[in-house]
């Protein structure tokens, strides 16, 4: 009836920790940052740059964002 | 490639782009996945919980900033929780870029970085923000490499490019003083600034043991201005051959010198002693000696 656990760990083990995501800003602006769970990304709207997060590891350099466009 | 060097430093006027950081940490990963060579680090993690020890204070909240492995990371967390900015993606860490911190002000308590700040182009830059990221009456305690550090190699391959080459292009990154870098802390904001340096002399059975190492250290050339052609065979030999008339131990074996520079200090805090102000003394200094003052007249005789 229900998916086996061994699909559903990997999900948990990329969520990332809700502590760590209050304290992160933008590396450029140094606002804070909303979390698009959905995409998997934090959004600096100062920086116009969404931050990816990789298998739960937030990657906060600029090269590496998606670039917003308004 | 020469265009992309001069756009990289128009677009950063505070301070000039020395290293590429991009490539910095491209030259980690590489070195990481292929086993990252870490005597100096191991050294460096215990002479970080020795200096730790001394301080009688709890430690909650700590940041790591750029150490290259967790090692550093995994020695603190018997003191508190760690949050850790690497230079590759690794679980539990956060990717970023010790020139632009992903933090704001005041969380940690402690704020450490081993190995990483010797190739940063902004260090002020990267010494205010991690006060910054730091509560009032943290502290920072951070090791780079110095500028004893591969004084041989660097002698050797100025003197080999110089001989066949007719010039000599920089292979070797410049390394920081230790005697700029306690007016660095100052300037960056810490409260009693503390810079020391340690040298340690590694031995090598020939140029090429070091150079490996240097590769799995992640430390080969990352220079923005590095040459771009790849090293002539016999610039490389000749390097080594320098090397080893020049410097090898009466054993033969060649000695590498490694500088290690500490710095330590507090982000300011009312509690911390400081020098007074001047003209706030409540006490004449001639009283205070005993002496009769130059300004009181001698008595008459």
């Amino acid at each position: 009836m229900t998916e086996p656990t061994s699909h559903l760990e990997p999900v948990a083990a990329t969520r990332i920790d809700p502590k760590l995501l209050e304290m992160l800003v933008c590396p450029l602006t140094k606002e804070s940052l909303d979390y698009d769970a959905a995409r998997q990304e934090l959004i600096s709207r100062g920086a116009k740059l969404a931050y990816p997060i990789r298998d739960g590891i937030p990657i906060m350099l600029p090269e590496e964002a998606r670039p917003l466009t308004d | 490639m020469a265009l992309s060097g001069i756009r990289a430093i128009s677009t950063r006027m505070t301070s000039p782009v020395v290293f590429d950081r991009s490539l910095v940490r491209r030259r980690l990963a590489r070195a990481l996945r292929a086993g990252y060579a870490d005597f100096l680090l191991v050294r460096a993690v215990e002479d970080l919980m020795e200096r730790l020890s001394t301080v009688s204070r709890p430690f909650p909240l700590i940041l790591d900033v750029g150490t290259p492995t967790s090692a550093a990371a995994d020695a603190l967390r018997r003191l508190g929780t760690v949050t850790r900015v690497g230079p590759v993606a690794e679980p539990g860490a956060i990717l970023g870029d010790e020139e632009r911190l992903p933090f704001s002000g005041g969380r940690f308590d402690l704020a450490v970085s081993l190995l990483s700040l010797q190739s940063v182009n902004d260090l002020p830059g990267s010494l205010i923000q991690i006060r910054r990221a730091l509560k009032p009456d943290g502290l920072f305690m951070g090791a780079l490499l110095g500028g004893g550090t591969l004084t041989e190699l660097r002698q050797a391959f100025t003197q080999a490019e110089a001989e066949l080459e007719g010039g000599a292009s920089p292979r070797v990154a410049p390394f920081a003083d230790v005697k700029d870098l306690g007016g660095l802390l100052q300037r960056a904001g810490f409260a009693l600034p503390v810079a020391d340096s340690e040298v340690l002399r590694v031995r090598y059975g020939d140029p090429f043991a070091l150079m490996r190492d240097l590769r799995l250290m992640g430390l080969t050339n990352a220079l923005v201005h590095r040459r771009r052609t790849p090293l002539r065979r016999a610039t490389l030999l000749r390097a080594a051959e320098i090397y080893g008339e020049r410097f090898a131990d009466p054993d033969g074996r060649l000695p590498a010198t490694f500088e290690i520079i500490w710095l330590s200090g507090w982000t300011p805090h009312d509690s911390q002693q400081k020098p007074l102000r001047p003209g706030s003394a409540t006490m004449r200094l001639a009283d205070a000696l005993g002496v009769p003052d130059d300004q009181d007249p001698a008595p008459p005789a």
